[in-house]
């Protein structure tokens, strides 16, 4: 050992010291980094670290995880491809926790909370979960599937501490309201209940009887089921709530009736967020004004307010930094969110009537002009629409360059700009120059590579790129797979980028999480080359009825120190 | 790297036809080549212009739970049918549509209810095994699963039922 390298070691940390102070990072980017330092780091990060997150369930293996880290409390776990969203991912494709579950039953007793994302949960897992871990606290299920009831009842019956049940957007059709009737009588300590996505009557009065006994209940989202009246009798339980999600307002009320949910609204002075709000109209939405000043977050993505409604509401609250709507609004509502909301971060607008190419209702580029007129902090926006001009988009970044996401959607498919006819490029250029900070980006439209071109060239900040129907060749992608450093998720459908393009991200891939690419030009020939090139991506071929010999259909490629996936079912070629 | 394919988009007004590259769900038919490759594959065919209301499978990128808010009728169908085993006391329902082919299905019901069903074959159907699938196709008779091409069990298949293996022994050799 030569003299510097034996005062480095004298001089370094013991490592209770280094532990200590590693305890206090809990980035898990920060503490990759920190890993990365030399090995005394690496051991005395990992056996500090007690947030376990994956981003992507095959990129790591349940064992290697064991090894690594002995003392993990909390675990976030994402699986399948984001398009698995709209129904471009065959069932049974994977992702299932299982496998995970088993591992984390044997090394981590004392987890406490799980969060899962995109992943499919059997009941026999979510059995498994209930009687392994005494202190179990938290579950959050977001866009997961394979429960029924029965899972739920596991959870309910034997989750003695738990504080959080949040089943947020997980589509199961079997799941019944029964598991509710499951939490014991001497069961009291639930903080978050969300489980408004369930399809299905959820038993009332086990509702009541829970909420009254939780005295903690601070966030609680009832699903469709629930009318007014149950609504106002959960109110005056739990006044203190943060956030709310309601249920149905399609309800004849008497006038106490109206005037005891007005009350009940009134007293509710800390809510933060609102949603639910299921076809809410003129007639009852204003008893929630009372509970409006507080709001940061209004989610009426299930109400189909009309811009008056809208605009009747939104001066109310006056705090509000994120808005959620459907299209029925207009560029007239949307001119009222410009008046009335100058704090606001966040905008989605959803279209009501997403498949029917034909219809002309919705907003236009109008709506959105208004919006960034009046909001000069816009951060985040989702914005579907029919129409769209590189003239106002350009306009819009002017007044709002602060954008971090920007994900836009003009559903026609290939849709040029509707004043001029030409393709949207402008448009993204503008966005990718003006908003330096962007992180996510969304393009549709008619486009040509020159939009692709723009991205590479400006959009350092770029983490995540979904591309649908655009492009004119290959460059179009090399663009982005050679300009953007940042790049994590590429998700590409409908294009004609083909293997050169493919191939012209050989380096790159090892630094993304991963590459989605599906009715694209790719050939088994091509994928298999990279595959024989790029021995630690798991490059995967979805076969579906669209796939031959030749043609691959659905591509997705990820980084991976577990090697090739152990599960795949016979419609997933590994090359 | 040989040109496996000589496709182009261009803008609109350019020699090829179509500006978008749009791919239709199984179910428009006319929009489906009879092999299910989409029309772009070949450089030689001109793409056919979809029919004005064809549906894109996942497009708009909306996702499926927001269907409460979207009018039922127009949202992007599911094929959901019925499926009852013999001797189950409930029954399961699921999304034929999700399914690419036959072995597909036939993998996802053994998983669903735990059983085997072993192989097809034209002449002696599932012979062996101890549980055969049937369908009730649209004229409400009892059929084979596997008989009939895919695409066309898929629009004709209005409910499945798992039966036991003996009791399924008349529906193969009928013919």
């Amino acid at each position: 050992m030569d003299q510097d390298h034996k005062k480095l070691k004298e001089s370094s940390f013991p490592c209770e010291v280094l532990e200590k102070v590693l305890s206090f990072i809990d980035s898990h980017k920060d503490r990759s980094s920190a890993s990365l330092v030399c090995k005394d780091w690496y051991d005395a990060e990992r056996w500090t670290r007690s947030n376990l997150f994956i981003g992507n369930c095959y990129s790591v293996s349940p064992e290697i995880v064991a090894r690594r880290f002995p003392k993990i409390k909390s675990v976030r776990l994402k699986g399948k491809p984001r398009f698995s969203d709209f129904n471009l991912l065959p069932q049974n494709w994977g992702a299932n926790v299982h496998a995970w579950l088993v591992m984390f039953a044997k090394v981590y007793p004392s987890l406490e909370e799980l969060r899962l994302k995109r992943m499919t949960v059997s009941d026999e897992s979510l059995d498994l979960l209930a009687r392994s871990f005494p202190g179990f606290k938290a579950l959050s299920l977001s866009s997961c599937d394979g429960f029924t009831d029965e899972g739920l009842k596991a959870i309910a019956t034997h989750c003695r501490n738990l504080t959080e049940l949040d089943i947020a957007d997980s589509v199961t059709e079997d799941i019944g309201g029964g598991w509710l009737s499951c939490f014991p009588e001497s069961f009291t300590s639930l903080e978050i209940l969300n489980c408004a996505s369930l399809q299905c009557e959820v038993s009332f009065d086990a509702l009541e009887r829970l909420v009254s006994r939780c005295k903690a209940l601070r966030v609680l989202q009832v699903n469709e089921s629930i009318n007014l009246e149950q609504l106002q009798r959960l109110l005056v339980q739990v006044p203190h709530l943060t956030r709310l999600g309601t249920g149905s307002f399609m309800q004849e009320l008497t006038v106490r009736q109206y005037k005891d949910l007005q009350t009940a609204f009134s007293n509710c002075k800390n809510l933060q967020a609102l949603s639910g709000l299921w076809d809410a109209t003129s007639v009852y939405l204003p008893f929630v004004y009372g509970a409006c000043a507080s709001l940061t977050f209004l989610n009426l993505s299930e109400a189909n307010l009309r811009s008056g409604e809208l605009a009747k509401l939104l001066p109310h609250c006056t705090s509000l930094r994120r808005l959620w709507v459907i299209d029925t609004v207009g560029d007239k509502g949307l001119e009222a969110v410009g008046s009335s909301c100058p704090l606001l971060e966040e905008l989605r607008v959803f279209p009501l009537d997403p498949y029917d190419l034909d219809n002309q209702q919705g907003v236009t580029e109008a709506g959105f002009l208004a919006v960034s007129r009046g909001c000069p902090n816009l951060k985040y926006v989702l914005y579907f629409c029919r129409k769209m001009t590189n003239d106002a988009v350009v306009t819009i970044v002017q007044n709002c360059p602060d954008f971090t996401h920007f994900r836009l959607c003009i559903m026609n498919p290939g849709e040029p700009d509707h004043l001029t006819n030409e393709p949207m490029d402008e448009a993204f250029g503008a966005v990718t120059k003006t908003c330096t900070k962007l992180r996510r980006l969304s393009v549709s439209g008619l486009l040509t590579d020159k939009a692709f071109e723009y991205i590479g060239k400006f959009a350092k900040n770029l983490e995540t790129l979904s591309v649908a129907f655009a492009g004119s060749s290959d460059r179009g992608m090399q663009c982005v797979l050679e300009g953007c450093p940042k790049l994590r998720k590429l998700e590409i459908r409908d294009c004609l980028f083909g293997n050169a393009a493919l191939l012209s991200g050989l380096d790159k891939y090892e630094t993304m999480r991963s590459l989605w690419m599906s009715a694209c030009n790719l050939t088994i020939k091509g994928c298999k080359l990279l595959a024989k090139e790029m021995p630690r991506l798991n490059v995967e071929v979805i076969q579906d009825e669209w796939s031959d010999e030749t043609h691959a259909n659905k591509v997705y490629v990820y980084r991976s120190v577990a090697g090739p996936r152990r599960d795949t079912p016979p419609f997933v070629l590994t090359l | 790297m040989p040109a496996d394919l000589n496709l182009r988009l261009g803008l609109p007004g350019s020699d090829q036809s179509d500006k978008s590259n749009k791919r239709s769900s199984p179910e428009t038919a006319e929009d489906t080549a009879s092999n299910g490759v989409p029309a772009a594959k070949s450089a030689d065919d001109h793409e056919t212009a979809p029919a004005p209301k064809a549906q894109i499978v996942g497009w708009p990128p909306v996702k499926s739970y927001r269907k409460s808010t979207a009018k039922k009728a127009e949202t992007e169908s599911g094929m959901y049918v019925k499926v009852s085993m013999d001797g189950a006391p409930y029954l399961r329902k699921i999304d034929i549509k999700l399914y690419n082919g036959y072995s597909h299905l036939l993998t996802a019901l053994e998983d669903m209810f735990k059983l085997s069903i072993g192989e097809y074959s034209e002449r002696e159907g599932y012979k062996g095994s101890e549980y055969a699938p049937a369908y009730e196709d649209k004229d409400g008779d009892l059929m084979l699963v596997g008989d009939v091409p895919w695409e066309m069990f898929m629009s004709s298949c209005k409910r499945l039922r798992i039966m036991r293996g003996a009791d399924a022994r008349g529906l193969g050799c009928a013919q």
